[in-house]
This record gives C-alpha cells, structure tokens and sequence, in this order.
C-alpha cells in the first residue's frame, strides 16, 4: 500500500490556540513518520497531560493521552511488551521537566529504542500560564504576578546526565528542519530527546516567534558534529563534552537547534536479550499463545522437596 | 522408656536479623520435609539489615496444617535477647538450648533491645536491670527442660574437627543449631545431610564441611532421654515448598504474565525479585525508578497486550492510586498484588496487618469498576493471581490482589499446584479489525468492548485519561459521559455472575448457629482454632464485588475476625449485608494470630462470655 502524508492524519481538528507551536510540531511527526514509511497502526504515540498531550489524538497512528507527568512509563510499557513498534512519548516542559522529571531520569538510564518529544513553550498553557521548569529566573510572562523566583532546568543538559543517546533541539516554526530531526531520532538506535522550542502566543509574551526567528541557527550546518565514537580516550572524551556543555547552554544572542549528542549504547532491549530468552524476537506481546503450564513446571521444579 | 508419637513439633529459632536464623529454619524445615513431614516457617522480623531481634518458627505436624502456634515445644536460642524476648513462650514440658554464659549478662547490655522492650522485660523479670539468668529461671519455672548448649564453641569444635579454621568453623553455627536440636529429638541425621547439600548446591566445599560438623554435632549430642522424639513418617513426594510470594508469582505465570514493574518495598518485592531471578517464566521484570513508573509501566505494557502485573505495598500503592483510576477508566487490564503491612504511613514495614481494606476498595478519584479479591493461604495465592489475571484480562477493568506480610513470609510444603487447572483468559478480542477500530463500544455486552491491543496491524485507535466516545476521543458530551459510565459500571454486575458463589466465598460447617466471618489470612487460624468447637467459619474471597451472603447468615450470631484496628470488614459486612457483627475480634500489634488465642476468644464467644470487641495482643 502507497502511504499518503494524508494517512498520518486524524479527522479530528486541533483545538490549540492560533499561532501554537503544536500545530508544526504535529505537522514535522507526521512528516517524519510518512517519510520512514512507518505504517500509521505501528506507530504508538503517547503523550501526558497539557496542550502538547493532545497531540496524539491529531494524528492516524495508535494514541495514548495518559496522566500528567507518566508519558514516558507508559510509553517504556508498550516499547518493551511489543519491540516491533514505533514508539513516540511527548510531554510539555511542566509534564516532562516538573511533574514528570523523574521518569526523565529513570528513562536516559535505560537506552530504550524510543523518541521523546519536550515540547518547551516555558508556561504552563492549558492551566493559563503559570511558570514552567523552563522558565528562566527573573522573567516575567504576562499572566504570572511577579518574576520567576525559580531557576531554569536545561533539558538538555538533564538529558546528558541522565545518560540519554541521542541529544537535540528543534524549533517548532522551523518545520522543515524540526522534521529532519524526528526522523533522526526515531532512527537512531536507543533513546533519543528532542526540546523543541515553541512559542506560547496566549502566555508568553517574552519568548515569541519574533523573538525567537532572528536567534535560532543550526548547530550542524556550523559544522558540529555530534556523533561520539564508541571508543574514546579521557581527553577526547573531556573535549567533546566540553563543546558539547557549551552549545547546550547558548542561550541569549544566538539559539543552537540540531543534534548535540549521538552515541552508541546497548539498548535496554538489548540488555533483557542477554538473559530473557529470544527477546526482544519473543516478547510479551507478540510471543505465540500457549506454554504457560510448562513455564510454570519449570519454576515449580525448583521448589521440589525431594529431588 | 518409648516416648509418644509426636504428631505436631514446632521449633523456634532466635537470634540477630542477618545472622543466618532464616538458613537455620531451612535446614530444619528440610530435613524434617525430606522424611514426610508436613512443615510451614514463619519469619519475624525488624526493620534492619543486620543486628536486630528475629526469629523464625518451623512447625512440622503429620497432616497439612495452616497456623502456628503461641507456644513452641522447642527453643534455640543464638543469643541473650531472644531468652528475654520469649519468656511464656515454650510450652511447659517443651525444651530451651540456650547458651549459658549469655545468660549471665545484665539486662542493659543487650545492645539491640529497645528502650520500649528493655521496660517491659526488666518489669516483667522483676525490676532493676535484671541478669539474663532471671529470663532462664522464668523458663524453667514455668515447666520448660533447660538445656544449656553453648552453640558457638560447638561450632568453633565441631567445625576445626571438620577441617575448618576457626573463622570458617564459626560460620556454621546455624547448622550446628540445627544438628544440636534434630540431635536431640534423634531425627535421623541423614535427612539433614541431604538437605545441607541442596541448600549449599553450587558450593561442595561449603556443603561439605557443614555435612561433616552436622556429623560431629550428632556424635556429641545425645537424644533426650524423655523424648520428644521425630522420626521420619513417609516420603516427602511431589511436595514443594514455597511461600506467598512465590505461589503469587508462579498463578500469575500460569495465566500468562508477560510483564511486571516493580519499585522495591517490603514486603512485597520477594515477587517480582523471584520472577527476575528466573527468566524461564517467560516475564519481562523491570526496576523503576518509583511507584508511578511502576504503574504507568505495566498499564503501557497492557495496553499493547501483554498481561501485566505488579506487586506493591501500603505505600507504593497509595502513589498508584491516580494511575488505577487511569486503568479503570481506559479498561485497561491491569493486577497489582497488595502485599499489606502495619500502616498508616511507614508504619510496621515487616509486619503484617489486613489495614488497607477500605483502601483497596475505595483507592482513586471518582468512580470506576474494580474486583478486589484477598488470598487466604500460600497454597490459594496461586488461584487467587491466577483468577485476578484473568479477570483482568476477561472484564479489562484493574484488580487489586489483597495478601499480606504474614503470607509473603510463610514458607510451607504444598503438593504441586494443578497447573493444567488455570487457563489463561483470552478476554472479548475483535477479529480482523480494520482502519479506526471503536475501542470503546457502548455494543458491549456486560460492558466489555470487544478489544485488540495498540500496534494491532491495519486498525488505530485512541486512548485518553479524559472521558471519551468510542474511539477513545476525548468528549464532554453528557450523554456520551453517562452512556460510558454506564457500560464501565455494568462490568462488576457481570463479574459477579460469571464468578458465581462458589468463587466469591467458603463456607466451613454452615449448620452451626455461630459463624466466624473472615477474608485473606486469617482463614487458617480460623480453621485451625475452631476444631472440635461448635462454630462455622465463612471466607469472604471476593470483597468486591461482595457475594450475597444475606441467606447463609439469616439467623446467625456473627462473629469477625481480622487484623487491623477499626474492624473494616466489619463495616464492609454491614454496609453489604445489613448485619452488625456481634462480636469483632482484632489484632493490630502486627504479629501473626496463634491458634491459642483465637481458640480463647471463640471459646469466649461461646461461653457468651466475649466483650463485643476484643483485641489479640500475643507475639515478640
């Protein structure tokens, strides 16, 4: 079957406010799905809660809009039951950096074969506008009552703390690049994050698409290349991180996008293959019916009195 | 002089948590199973990884048996505090081993006896700061034979004769316990040497020289003379021997668990430890980083199709309580298995309790169908995880598995479970589905929709938290919202039908004009302290939904029997039935219930001599 962008789509209309970065977010998905060529029913896209989380239901694959802050567990669940699929989790800056900043942690330790979206628009929208993890010290978005009392947290550098694969940026009016990069992401081999930058035209009124078009550049037409070997010596190692440090925390004149980070890890499927017999091949999910009594035989067999 | 049979022995073993008591109650479980006895071993213990008081009980009897008892027919004592801990607690003409130069210490320098304990005991043995030696005199007063064995220069002896250094020899002090104790009631030493070598399986050495002290520590220690004495009975058979945690593990299997998230807590953690250990159960285990990753994990991995479960505690499950709500909502199968223990907050980590009852029952915001179902023995958590599988998996709605820390930590023999009896469930699945697929169908009989999993080839579907229409939009629809609560809230009506009466309770002798009513762990010792006296006993399996008990207790005096504070079943009881209990026995000190004192209160009971309320208040 020829797969149409036009199959990516739901019939559903988003409800996002006019001007919403979601809406090129959703579109550079799609894109990137139909340019894999991944059939919409083996994708799996899940979300959180919050403007962004709606995302799912805007888009022909299979969809799970799950609770605030738990995206990403539920998204490892369905990777790990069923290896086979594509699997996008997506969560908001106050989803995945706040409530959810946990499971962010938890995930970069695992490397599992997955994507994950922050779509960082500094505010809490869809509760009008409250401050965000994202949200610099000292600013002052419209809706809240004085200035962010609170420092920032960098997903990116969270992200390389934590151990995740593949590090990036994008810009949601930037779609055409924003695409390019998810494409990257769900190819690349083990966990990869994308912080898309987007402007929120109902809350903050500090960080829009004006403020940010003359800022954002791509870091890889610059010339960075942020592919890590497999092997390095100490000093390799300390002079890619260091360049990796500065470009993930440019902020002001000058706002890198692209990848900052890709590198090669055994994948937690991997990982459970070295000792769960023919996983990920056989996996909860997809292994054929049958063969409980014999599996539970075999543990009983264990527990015998005499042998 | 020929001593009576013995039919029931129970062993207890006392000493520091980490010093190897648990090995202890192994061996002499074991080797008392290898010769056909019937054994169960209880575990107490501190919170605390080495140091504090813990003891085990073995008990061994000639048929299957389902409780303990208060008093034991012999004491090991591996140090000080655990003479002064169990004063009263050896039957009278039972046996202590203790070691004599510890019992020459004063009270105060037993270094982990708490300040509450300390009390107590220098009260109860006379004021001051007693000598150890007082704690002995109890004992023999009280009628109990002393037997002074200094067990750590028997293993340094027995231990250099085996070929061992000093240090080494030192180690195999739990076996020397063992040896001294099988020694003295002449159980044949061969059965313990069998079981040394399994236990030890993987370290020849190791299991060598503790088979070569077990030898040495016969030649020295003679048989009582009066008896007891336990002698092989039979062959132990197909018999396994196994606890809760492990029958809970192996019922989930049989119905074909694929996967489980856990977040480690005692005790619930034993579960998915095991299944982690032996990836030929076919399970997919993951360590989260907490109780939401736990939940929100196994509710991702369901919804993709595998069967999911997962095991938690007081704690752990009150994070889960808003994911519950997700799966209810969603449909989505899902079977946490609730190990409770002493709560509220942290509470009584390593002691068991029936405290979160009305937790289970009502955990989450507004209203979504759930079956909540309490495991009675080790034996029954096999059916029980078997059965709350499958009903997940059959009603898609989430169900909460009730056990508890007595029953995680209760090891008996059991014969082999009927593995051939539990079929997985295949649930209501939609054939050939194509293109949009309405997950959510309100065409749903007993309101299950028929269901493929997400990533089923050629359909799509949409899973939200909100309220949704039937392709799992959200919607705010009012008549879509009733029409969806309605179809979840018909799914407990056609559970109850489909469990029928004979899965939802028990009954034991209903003829009797006073019925003991009970759920989860307290039906053994019900069963148990109830023999020859003219009482009935109803098991109470599912507690939602709740059977109709309402002819069986027509005309009944009612008594209720479990552990927590409040009587929450109690109320459950009369909220289902209408019917106010008589008389509500409790125990909440979070020590396991002995035959001893349930006897008394039903006893009581009968005697119409039994307070409205009474509280059980045995154990260390």
């Amino acid at each position: 079957m020829d797969l149409k962008l036009a199959d990516y789509k739901s019939d559903l209309t988003p409800d996002w406010c006019p001007g919403c970065g979601d809406y090129g977010i959703l579109s550079a998905l799609q894109t990137a799905l139909y340019r894999l060529g991944i059939e919409p029913s083996r994708a799996v896209l899940v979300s959180g809660i919050g403007c962004s989380a709606k995302t799912v239901h805007y888009a022909s694959t299979y969809g799970i809009h799950t609770l605030h802050g738990r995206g990403l567990p539920v998204a490892q669940g369905v990777k790990l039951a069923n290896p086979e699929l594509t699997v996008v989790a997506m969560a908001g800056d106050g989803d995945g950096m706040g409530i959810g900043a946990g499971h962010f942690v938890g995930v970069g330790r695992r490397n599992i074969d997955m994507l994950y979206l922050i779509f960082n628009n500094e505010v809490y929208g869809m509760t009008k506008g409250q401050a965000s993890p994202t949200l610099e010290l000292g600013a002052q978005p419209k809706s809240l009552a004085r200035p962010n009392i609170q420092s920032k947290v960098n997903p990116l550098m969270l992200a390389f703390a934590a151990g995740f694969t593949f590090i990036a940026r994008g810009y949601a009016y930037d779609v055409k690049n924003l695409a390019r990069l998810i494409q990257a992401g769900i190819e690349h081999r083990g966990l990869a994050m994308i912080d898309i930058l987007q402007p929120c035209p109902t809350y903050n009124n500090l960080h829009t698409r004006e403020w940010f078009a003359p800022r954002v550049y791509d870091v890889n037409a610059e010339g960075y290349d942020p592919v890590v070997p497999a092997e390095m010596d100490d000093e390799e190692r300390a002079g890619r991180m260091g360049r990796f440090t500065v470009k993930a925390t440019e902020w002001g004149e000058r706002i890198p996008t692209g990848v900052f980070w890709q590198a090669q890890l055994p994948t937690f499927e991997e990982r459970l293959g070295g000792f769960l017999p023919g996983y990920p091949g056989v996996a909860p999910a997809t292994r054929p019916a049958g063969g409980e009594a014999g599996r539970v035989r075999a543990l009983l067999r264990g527990h015998r009195v005499a042998e | 002089m020929e001593a009576t049979p013995v039919k029931d022995f129970t062993w207890r073993v006392g000493g520091p948590q980490g010093g190897g008591i648990e090995t202890a109650a192994t061996l002499f479980a074991q080797a008392l199973a290898r010769g056909g006895w019937w054994v169960s071993a209880r575990r107490e213990y501190h919170s605390n990884i080495m140091g504090r008081h813990s003891y085990l009980d073995v008990r061994a009897a000639r048929r299957p048996t389902r409780a303990f008892f208060e008093r034991v027919d012999m004491l090991a004592a591996l140090d000080a505090e655990t003479l002064v801990r169990h004063v009263g607690e050896v039957r009278s003409g039972g046996v202590l081993i203790y070691d004599p130069d510890a019992a020459r210490l004063p009270l105060s320098k037993l270094a982990m006896l708490d300040a509450a304990a300390y009390r107590r005991i220098a009260r109860e043995l006379g004021g001051g700061d007693p000598p150890v030696q007082q704690a002995v005199e109890r004992f023999r007063q009280a009628g109990v034979r002393l037997l002074p064995l200094a067990l750590e220069p028997l293993a340094r002896e027995a231990g250099e004769a085996a070929g061992a250094d000093a240090i080494t020899a030192r180690k195999t002090i739990n076996t020397v316990a063992v040896a001294a104790s099988l020694a003295l009631l002449d159980y044949p030493l061969e059965y313990l040497q069998s079981a040394l070598a399994a236990h030890f399986e993987g370290k020849p050495r190791v299991a060598e020289l503790n088979v070569r002290v077990a030898a040495e520590v016969y030649s020295r220690v003679a048989p009582l003379e009066e008896g007891p004495r336990l002698e092989p009975i039979g062959e132990a058979g197909g018999r396994v021997y196994l606890n809760g945690s492990h029958a809970s593990a192996m019922g989930k299997v049989a119905a074909g668990l694929g996967f489980m998230s856990y977040y480690p807590i005692t005790p619930a953690t034993d579960e998915p430890f095991y299944l982690e250990a032996h990836p030929e159960s076919g399970v997919v285990v993951v360590q989260v980083e907490d109780e939401l990753a736990a939940v929100n994990m196994a509710i991702g991995a369901s919804m993709a199709g595998a069967r999911a479960a997962l095991t938690t505690s007081g704690p752990g499950f009150a994070l889960m309580t808003e994911a519950l709500g997700f799966a209810g909502l969603t449909e989505t199968p899902l079977v946490i298995s609730l190990y409770q223990r002493g709560g509220p907050s942290t509470g009584l980590p390593t002691r068991t309790e029936q405290g979160d009852l009305r937790f289970a029952l009502g955990a989450g915001h507004g209203d979504y169908p759930r079956a909540v179902l309490a495991s009675a023995g080790v034996a029954e958590s096999f059916d029980d995880a078997a059965l709350a599988l499958n009903v997940s998996q059959r009603f898609q709605l989430p169900v909460i598995h009730l056990t508890d820390k007595y029953l995680a930590s209760t090891t008996r023999t059991v014969e082999p479970f009927d593995v051939d009896s539990v079929e997985p469930e295949p649930g209501v699945v939609a054939e050939a589905p194509e293109g949009v697929f309405p997950r959510f169908s309100l065409a749903a009989e007993g309101g299950v929709s028929p269901r493929i999993p997400v990533g089923t080839p050629g359909a799509g579907y949409w899973i939200t938290s909100d309220e949704h229409d039937e392709v799992g939009h959200i919607t705010e629809d009012p008549e879509l919202r009733e029409a969806m609560m309605e179809k979840r809230a018909a799914k407990l009506r056609a559970l109850a039908d489909w469990l029928g009466p004979e899965r939802m309770y028990r009954v034991y002798n209903p003829q009797a004009g006073t019925l003991v009513v009970g759920w989860g762990s307290t039906e053994g010792v019900a069963l148990e302290a109830m023999e020859g006296l003219e009482l009935g006993y109803v098991q109470v399996r599912f507690l939602l939904p709740f059977p109709d008990l309402s002819g069986l207790l027509a005309g009944k005096r009612l008594v209720v029997l479990e552990y927590n504070q409040s009587g929450q079943f109690a109320r459950l009881l009369t909220q289902e039935t209408a019917r106010k209990p008589d008389h509500l026995i409790v125990k909440y000190n979070g020590r396991p219930m002995t035959i001893e004192e349930v006897r008394a209160a039903f006893a009581a009971v009968l005697a119409g001599e039994a307070p409205e309320r009474m509280v059980l208040r045995s154990g260390v």
